[in-house]
């Protein structure tokens, strides 16, 4: 039985210790805003907050995450209020499909937190989540709205 | 397998197959279901099929065809709102099932997004829609005023009678409006759109909030209860079989509640989670019988195009005066071979779909680009009555051209005739998705033009070898065996896409060369490397002639692919590059529109950087300015990631790449600035989603030789070294 925090809330999870964070958010938890897309860490679909961090969340074992704050898309608009990564998503129209959406939101929300004003050069570096409606663009407009707002 | 019954390209209707099936079944219609399969919100009878106004004036506009990012669901909202001249703030949206547009004898016309179709082959009767409604709303008011319907005008669902002062507004007649006889469509005129206030306007889409907060529910979202979840082994070799599997071996596993064949090629295991369903089938023995296919390979499969390249047999697709006595009689010959590999789709959301089967009724929600497809495929799969079948189109992660098939619904119904009762949702791996598509076809092209001694180009025969998707995907539509669709952008006159050059003498023809694998619509189809193939040829054949590739172009192109391409040119600065920075054009036809792309690249080290792209598109006529630069910056990041990356190998019969490890695609370090001119010219309707594809590696590839003088004929760039020598 995995016991784990999410969004501030715990649950118990009776799963195989070695299942991936993502399958116990989506299966056992019900939370499916949290994206499958690869499995191996390669895509950032499955982009979480392990204790602030932001993590790939298909290639951590549940098990390690005991006792970690995690937080998922659900758990980033507080009382219905968009965070101003969220706001700057809907402000610049950013997303075509969605589905890389959530993990793209969450990686970048981290990334404002340790750069609060990232370069252009910052943002290469620091989101590799792939987009293949390729939103890139309005990706990087969202960015330096949230930074600015 | 065929899976993808009765897809016509020209028309689009997904056609006899559903549409025979009509039985005028009473199905509750404004009880729509929404993807999700939850009731809608409204109980107020529709104005038409079209329209429901509810009494607070909110308005629920129906679409068909789905949204998989490309913004059509918003567009279509807008051309039905514009002619209904509701307020826009009160409209929300909701998706039709397959089963009720069956019943009502397909009143919302073909629900597939596909070929870059949705808006533009269904534009003039959603519009008639919205107008009808209006039509009977106004004289609904009109009605309880005892007013002539010509006296009464309307603003934003607010209706005016000017001479009693009175108003009232949609909601508080749409019940009385549902009564009204509809008007005959062919006495419905339609705006003019110079005066389009709604649609032509670069608005916001309408399905963003739920993508922000994780609320937008794609097919892996779906949840139905007692659901189980399987997961899928198919043969890795395409035309292989199962010869035998191990039940036994896994039937403990933790989660396992059932391991089933799929067909005569896959085995799936059905278990409480994704996680254990993946788990135990990734560990079930199974042998395989690959048949002959296991000695293919990508090595065999380029000797087998190459032959193609010189066959006296090959289907005609444009023709003009005698291009070989012009080859023969040149000044100056020019020839060179070009090839262009097979692609996965790689959609975010892998293939999946939920079955739900019982001995009277077969449910299926899935995402899907063709959802009467979806449907013909559940009742013949299931096996039960049309009228006691039904698709619920979830929204879907991406699909270019993927979710227009129907094998992942036809396994996913296969698994839950074995579980009956119980839902069962089916999603496939990464690795199974990367491993079992319809990949983009793959092929070679020969080019040979001949000069006169002042460089004009007297003759061109180009021959493509290689793979017809219609072949594998509709072989009913070959017309005398030949595939029709493989002359994307280079017919004679089609107005889905016509050869953009005036050349005396033309011979473009097809030895088509099928291979083991399946071909599919890949985002941009043929197009992608019939741009490739005509337009680094064209630059080729510039500097053979001493000519600039703009001025050279500008003598050979017809008028409205020559506006675009002079609109690139003009945004860009052509000729006036910063130093170390070169550009290439391109321009081309197809799906429709006209749309160029001017790229800037610089080589350093043999890397290449893409620093900016100006395209242009002439889509006749522009229904969401915003959505459209979206779309073609989207269609660059697609065509870019295939021109840098892309490229499925096979050895051994199978597909080699797995994953995004070894099937990379552009980030965003690779994004380059992108500007967007979008020039609609009136008079027609092109398509959006995909035209643009067809000019980014071309316009990237012309602007590699610029600056280097080396001429890459076959993709992707990774297999090339740039390095300067």
């Amino acid at each position: 039985m995995a016991s784990l925090n999410v969004n501030g809330k715990t649950f118990q999870a009776d799963v195989d210790p070695r299942t991936p964070l993502l399958w116990v958010l989506r299966d056992s938890i019900g939370l499916t805003g949290t994206k499958y897309g690869c499995g191996i860490a390669q895509c950032g679909a499955c982009t979480v907050h392990i204790d602030g961090v932001a993590t790939r969340s298909c290639s951590v074992p549940v098990s390690s995450v005991g006792g970690k704050q995690i937080t998922t898309i659900e758990g980033l608009a507080q009382n219905g209020v968009l965070t101003k990564v969220q706001k700057a998503w809907v402000d610049n129209d950013v997303p075509q499909c969605g589905y890389c959406q959530s993990g793209m939101i969450m990686a970048v929300s981290a990334l404002l937190k340790s750069k609060p004003k990232p370069t252009d050069a910052d943002i290469n570096a620091a989101i590799t989540n792939i987009c293949r409606c390729g939103t890139y663009q309005q990706v990087r407009e969202a960015i330096h709205a949230a930074a600015k707002a | 397998m065929n899976d993808m019954p009765k897809f016509d390209r020209r028309s689009f209707i997904v056609g006899t197959s559903a549409a025979g099936l009509s039985l005028g079944l009473s199905i509750p219609v404004a009880g729509a279901q929404t993807a999700a399969g939850a009731p809608a919100s409204t109980q107020t009878p529709e104005v038409n099929a079209w329209v429901v106004v509810q009494p607070d004036d909110k308005v629920v506009i129906r679409v068909v065809r789905p949204d998989m990012g490309q913004g059509s669901l918003t567009g279509l909202a807008q051309l039905v709102a514009e002619e209904l001249d509701c307020d826009w703030s009160k409209v929300s949206t909701i998706y039709p099932t397959a089963g009720q547009n069956l019943a009502r004898k397909r009143v919302w016309g073909a629900m597939n997004s596909t070929g870059s179709q949705a808006i533009r082959t269904s534009q003039e009767y959603v519009r008639k829609g919205g107008a009808a409604a209006r039509i009977m709303l106004v004289q609904a008011a009109a009605n309880e005023w005892k007013v002539p319907a010509s006296e009464c005008t309307v603003e934003k669902g607010v209706i005016t009678h000017k001479a009693s002062k009175r108003k009232t507004t949609y909601g508080k007649v749409a019940e009385a409006a549902a009564k009204i006889t509809p008007p005959d469509p062919k006495t419905i005129e339609l705006k003019d759109p110079k005066v389009w206030k709604i649609a032509g306007k670069p608005l916001k889409r309408l399905d963003t909030a739920d993508k922000v907060v994780g609320k937008h529910q794609f097919g892996v979202d779906v949840k139905r209860p007692g659901m189980l979840i399987a997961a899928i082994r198919d043969c890795p070799v395409n035309g292989g079989k199962i010869k035998s599997f191990d039940a036994a071996k896994i039937e403990g596993m933790r989660g396992v509640k059932k391991v089933v064949q799929v067909g005569d090629s896959g085995v799936a295991v059905v278990a409480d989670t994704f996680w254990n369903a993946k788990t135990a089938v990734a560990a079930l023995p199974i042998v395989w019988d690959e048949g002959d296919n296991i000695k293919v390979s990508s090595a065999s499969i380029a000797e087998f195009l190459k032959e193609g390249l010189s066959a006296e047999q090959a289907y005609v697709g444009n023709k003009a005066g005698d291009a070989k006595t012009a080859l023969a009689g040149a000044v100056k010959k020019v020839e060179a071979v070009y090839s262009y590999p097979f692609l996965n789709h790689a959609a975010m959301e892998p293939m999946n779909a939920t079955a739900l089967y019982t001995a009277d009724r077969c449910e299926v929600w899935c995402p899907t680009q063709n959802a009467e497809g979806a449907l013909a495929a559940v009742i013949a799969t299931s096996g039960l009555p049309g009228e006691k079948c039904e698709v619920y189109q979830t929204q879907l992660g991406g699909g270019f051209g993927r979710r227009g098939r129907t094998d992942f619904v036809i396994q996913a119904v296969q698994i839950a005739k074995q579980m009956p009762g119980v839902p069962v949702k089916l999603m496939w791996t990464r690795e199974e998705d990367m491993t079992h598509c319809s990949y983009h076809p793959i092929t070679q092209c020969k080019m040979e033009a001949a000069l006169d001694a002042a460089g004009n180009v007297t003759g061109l025969h180009m021959r493509i070898s290689g793979q017809s998707i219609l072949a594998s995907l509709a072989p009913e539509r070959l017309e005398n065996g030949m595939d029709g669709a493989t002359f994307q952008g280079l017919t004679a006159s089609s107005p889905e896409g016509a050869f953009g050059y005036n050349i005396p003498n033309l011979l473009i023809d097809h030895a088509m060369r099928n291979t083991h694998l399946t071909a599919g619509f890949w985002r941009g189809v043929n197009s992608n490397h019939n741009a490739i193939y005509v337009e680094s040829f064209i630059d080729e054949l510039a500097h053979a002639a001493g000519k600039d590739p703009l001025e050279f172009r500008r003598g050979l192109l017809k008028p409205k692919q020559l506006a675009v391409l002079n609109a690139v040119a003009a945004r860009a600065g052509y000729g006036k590059a910063p130093k170390g920075v070169f550009q290439g054009l391109s321009s081309m036809h197809t799906f429709g529109s006209y749309v160029a792309a001017c790229a800037e690249v610089s080589v350093t080290d043999g890397k290449v950087k893409i620093h900016r792209i100006v395209a242009a598109t002439d889509p006749g006529h522009a229904v969401n300015p915003a959505q459209i630069e979206r779309q073609v910056m989207g269609s660059f990041v697609y065509g870019l990631s295939a021109l840098l990356y892309g490229e499925c190998t096979v050895k051994n019969g199978a597909v080699e790449q797995t994953n995004f490890d070894s099937y990379n695609v552009m980030r965003m370090d690779e994004m380059p600035k992108i500007e967007v001119i979008v020039m609609p010219s009136g008079g027609f309707w092109g398509g959006v989603g995909e035209p643009t594809i067809s000019v980014a590696a071309p316009a990237v590839l012309n602007a590699i030789f610029a600056a280097t003088g080396k001429r890459i004929r076959s993709v992707p760039l990774m297999n090339h070294n740039l390095t300067q020598t």
